[in-house]
């Protein structure tokens, strides 16, 4: 049912059972908001959105009042301003004042609200907080004293992750968020997604930064420097230097990356091609020899992680391939470094990801070869926006340029890795092919599109259905194991992105980004895989050549060696 | 010490996460505080994350996360305490233990908890070591005191 409330002397239309700030909102009318977190539910209690009822004569939450039929409200009344801005003068109060060192400066809603509300004096002084800056993981950068307790991140973790990691520790003028027993993030339950980063509206959880070590190292002529990008990264940079969402930039940043001084560049997704080669042979091995099934994809190594701690019981059912970036990384350093003749200890490995657990996979023990890491340094997408914007470079008036080959061609099935579900669909491709010897007549599975957190699709390969499920966002990753663990239903293949809709809005990307943007990041990419040629991994030429010139066959003894991995319990408490 | 927990744990329905509180009582009282341990198996009996518990139990004064001291020192902060001084009685053994309330210190002798009123007004301001009163003390007697209960534990 709707009916017309009066909104700052003017009427709009309300539905019934809905909030102040969700009719506003679709009336294109704004209130500041900072506790808010789009279509979860509201906790009320950052005051931010406080609007005037005039009936009752109050100050009510937008987010979470509902409307009623009759109802008078102003959104900007001298009162409701002066009481918002008292609200950002008191988070001013015990906030560091160090915006010019801070990491999120100029892209801080504190900053943009006291701005907005003209707050030009500190009337306030409150005793500054004094809590430990946690570098421990790492991932993320937890820096308690810029908090402002919205616990959006809470709530991420909690809500969409399913991790629960941090809560708020304390109460009153003591509150800070944290882990269990305040330990240090790299021993606690945090999978190092980052979406918390992502939600964060102040500089309390950033990515951790590899910049000095690499900088140094683009300076130092004795290392042959090489960069991989990831399939997200070209459709999701362009944000970072206001172009609209969506606009795929390969080629100009293939060219920012080698002005900024990098010897080579390649791309992940010839790797992700190479995971699509490995994984579908895989599969077929255990369909056919009776292995361990639904087999899991491994490619996100957040949801590795919560894997390890929460289902340690299913590492089995998990791939043992391993990740695009950590496959790229261990080719470079030896068919490329062969092909090439440099030493792999003189190659310095860089990849751009739109993900902090990245970070976190370069560095586990097993991602290394004779003491050799595969990947030295791991950059976000917002980092590699921060270099380029470093280095001087106009990204309006570059010229394109082709990735370095080889290592650099790729499929538009590899591309899909990007997006929830495109993993699934460039292996389904690979496996059809793989098992019947013939291609698949229709490439694309309509049904594990989308940004839908859980997605499922029946493939007739041969004479068998192959169940197959696609989840994005840890926690229904874990409402799904669950239910394998029930024996509910018998899927075969089981693809998982830590990050709701996948890489594409991984915890390294551009922050602030709507629904909507993201959703175009997705449909450029499946523009993409429209448009392309070669739209399955097994038709890549550079895949081909390097399985005859150096891997010999999927599932081989090479490829067991160099790119396949194992997994382990995690003791961490939960 | 996990069967300690598992007795108590069985007293309450598993999963219900409304016995939380009772729950960390009980176990703080048979151990004298939360250990990680005690609050990884609450966590998997009520199925709800460890964060979570640690933050509920972090709202209320009433938990301990450290082992009990040897010696274990009450400080009363009630109003007539409060009015008499406490504030630099408890600044006093903060200085003379070295720990802060709701911590033990390094040689595990002494355990400091700050606490709302025992009863004893007319003593005021009165500390409580083991359940043994100290009436009407001072920042200069805190010395005294907390020396007698070091030479305890030398002879």
């Amino acid at each position: 049912m709707s009916f017309l409330i009066n909104v700052n002397n003017k009427d709009i239309e309300a539905r019934e059972g809905e909030t102040i700030l969700d009719s506003l909102n679709r009336e294109g009318l704004n209130v500041p908001t900072l506790c808010h977190l789009k279509g979860k539910l509201p906790t009320g209690s950052c005051r931010m959105c406080v609007v005037e009822d005039i009936n009752s004569g109050r100050l009510v939450a937008a987010c979470a009042s509902p409307v009623y039929e009759g109802m008078k409200i102003q959104t900007h009344s001298h009162r409701v301003v002066e009481s918002r801005k008292m609200i950002v003068e008191l988070l001013l109060s015990n906030h560091p004042d160090d915006c010019l060192y801070c990491v999120r400066n100029k892209n801080c809603e504190l900053q943009d609200l006291s701005d907005e509300l003209q707050v030009r004096e500190r009337r306030i002084k409150g005793k500054k907080n004094n809590i430990n800056l946690d570098r421990s993981s790492p991932s993320i950068v937890r820096d308690p004293d810029k908090c402002i307790l919205c616990g959006r991140c809470v709530r991420v973790c909690e809500e969409v992750m399913g991790v629960s990691c941090i809560d708020f520790i304390n109460r009153g003028s003591d509150s800070f968020v944290g882990p269990a027993f305040n330990k240090s993030l790299n021993t606690s339950s945090c999978v190092k997604c980052g979406q918390c980063i992502m939600v964060c509206p102040t500089g309390a959880l950033s990515e951790k930064s590899h910049f000095p070590e690499l900088i140094s190292m683009l300076n130092n002529p004795e290392k042959t420097v090489v960069v991989q990008y990831a399939p997200a990264i070209s459709v999701s940079l362009a944000e970072e230097f206001d172009m609209p969402a969506g606009v795929d930039i390969t080629g100009i940043m293939n060219a920012a990356l080698r002005k900024i001084g990098f010897n080579y560049v390649f791309d992940t997704t010839f790797t992700a091609d190479l995971t699509i080669m490995e994984e579908a042979g895989e599969l077929a091995e255990r369909i056919n020899e009776g292995g361990k099934l639904p087999m899991i994809t491994s490619c996100c190594p957040g949801w590795i992680k919560f894997a390890e701690q929460f289902y340690p019981d299913m590492l089995p059912n998990l791939s043992t391939c391993k990740s695009p970036q950590q496959m790229m990384g261990a080719v470079i350093k030896s068919y490329w470094a062969e092909k090439s003749e440099v030493k792999p200890d003189d190659i310095y490995s860089v990849s751009v990801m739109p993900c902090t657990a990245k970070k976190f996979e370069a560095q586990r023990e097993e991602m290394t070869s004779k003491g050799i890491s595969d990947v030295d340094a791991v950059i976000t997408t917002r980092e590699l926006g921060q270099l380029i914007r470093m280095y001087g470079i106009d990204i309006n008036s570059m010229a394109p340029e082709t990735t370095d080959s080889p290592l650099g061609s790729r499929s538009s099935a590899g591309k899909l890795f990007a997006a929830s579900g495109g993993v699934m669909e460039a292996a389904m491709r690979t496996a059809y092919y793989m098992i019947t010897g013939e291609e698949l007549l229709r490439f694309k599975i309509e049904a594990l599109r989308g940004m839908d957190g859980s997605k499922e699709a029946s493939v007739k390969i041969g004479d068998m259905n192959v169940n197959v499920a696609v989840v994005n966002g840890l926690a229904n990753a874990r409402k799904l194991m669950e239910k394998v663990k029930k024996g509910e239903k018998e899927y075969h293949f089981i693809e998982v992105m830590a990050c709701p809709g996948g890489c594409i809005n991984g915890g390294g990307q551009h922050i602030g980004a709507s629904e909507d943007e993201i959703k175009a990041r997705m449909k450029t990419l499946y523009d993409i895989d429209d448009k392309e040629t070669v739209k399955v991994s097994h038709k890549n030429p550079e895949i081909v050549e390097l399985y005859e010139k150096f891997l010999g066959k999927p599932m081989g003894k090479k490829s067991h060696e160099l790119l396949h991995t194992d997994y382990f319990k995690r003791e961490v408490l939960l | 010490m996990e069967n300690n927990f598992k007795e108590i744990l069985t007293r309450y329905p598993e999963g219900s996460v409304e016995n939380l509180i009772p729950i960390l009582q009980d176990i703080q009282e048979a151990e004298g505080y939360l250990s990680e341990e005690s609050v990884a198996s609450v966590a998997r009996y009520l199925d709800m994350p460890a964060s979570k518990i640690y933050g509920e139990a972090t709202f209320y004064n009433q938990f301990r996360f450290t082992p009990l001291g040897k010696y274990h020192v009450q400080v009363c902060c009630g109003t007539a305490c409060h009015v008499l001084g406490a504030a630099t009685v408890l600044e006093e053994i903060q200085k003379n233990i070295g720990v802060e309330s709701g911590q033990t210190s390094k040689d595990g002798l002494f355990s400091l908890e700050v606490v709302a009123c025992i009863g004893a007004c007319g003593l005021a301001p009165v500390i409580s070591v083991n359940g043994n009163f100290h009436a009407k003390v001072t920042g200069e007697s805190i010395k005294e005191i907390m020396d007698n209960y070091r030479n305890q534990e030398k002879s």
